[in-house]
């Protein structure tokens, strides 16, 4: 017997809210990309814990969709950190505080 | 589910829950950015186990593969490549009680919102019988199901690539 879905949830929540304040509240750029992998994450839990509780005949739909997620993060990861040794090159800091060139 | 009644499963369960939060907690409070990278790998295995507990081994070991191989080493060299950045000597930003208030918020929201309602009452998947990692790759590839996101999804991967090398090149 597998726990019970709500536990499933509770710990992705918290595991998503302990990503969302890494990305509200650190300073470097980095760290902010390591705490969007950890909210991905907690979303790919849920999908596959409504998968695995919901699904009443066999399917593939929540695998599935997790797997994709998984690609979009791997993108998002090599593309970000791309972006930050970029910056990095050009202005010797990834403090996300330091470049804010759009903010007026 | 008592006490009593503990299976390897609850255990199981337990030991992933440690795993993931601990890890989670490390990589958003380690000052240290190496020390951070490892937290992260330390999490992001508590989520495979999540995945081979909730019968999705294919998954589980790409979480392995990708996540903790690839990207995890891809997270190590970014902070090496920005070394000066590794020890910064102030983890968090102005509005970081601000930034913990709003993410206490949001659990306690979920909890009430989405949890609360269903809290006791799916204990059981509903159907003993799942998919396997067959089906998966024969629904990945079938044209009635997902072969047009799966295409699209290696085109994306691929631009992302060549982005990647491109914005991070040297200029010359």
């Amino acid at each position: 017997m597998i726990p019970p879905l709500w536990m499933f949830l509770t710990v992705a929540a918290a595991l998503f809210s302990i990503g969302a304040f890494g990305v509200l509240a650190r300073k470097n750029a980095v760290a902010v990309l390591m705490s969007v992998e950890l909210m991905l994450n907690a979303v790919n839990i849920n999908l596959v814990a409504f998968w695995r509780f919901g699904e009443t005949a066999p399917s593939v739909i929540g695998q599935s969709f997790a797997a994709f997620v998984l690609v979009i993060a791997a993108a998002e990861a090599a593309v970000g950190l791309a972006i930050i040794i970029a910056i990095y090159r050009t202005r010797q800091s990834v403090v996300v505080d330091d470049v804010d060139m759009l903010k007026w | 589910m008592t006490f009593n009644e503990l299976s390897w499963e609850a255990l199981a369960f337990g030991a992933f829950t440690i795993l993931t939060l601990g890890g989670a907690l490390g990589v958003v409070f380690n000052r240290n950015l190496v020390r951070g990278a490892v937290w992260l790998v330390v999490s992001l295995f508590g989520v495979a186990g999540f995945f081979v507990l909730l019968s999705a081994p294919f998954l589980a070991a790409v979480q392995v593969l990708v996540y903790i191989g690839a990207i995890g080493i891809l997270f190590t060299f970014a902070v090496m490549l920005t070394r000066s950045m590794t020890n910064l000597s102030e983890r968090f930003n102005k509005q970081a009680w601000l930034s913990a208030l709003a993410a206490v918020t949001l659990f306690l929201l979920i909890l009430l919102a989405v949890i609360a309602p269903i809290f006791g009452e799916i204990a059981a998947p509903s159907s003993e019988v799942v998919a396997t990692t067959e089906d998966l790759g024969v629904a990945l590839v079938s044209g009635d199901k997902f072969v047009l996101p799966f295409e699209v999804a290696s085109l994306l991967l691929t631009a992302a690539m060549i982005g990647a090398i491109v914005i991070a090149r040297e200029e010359d």
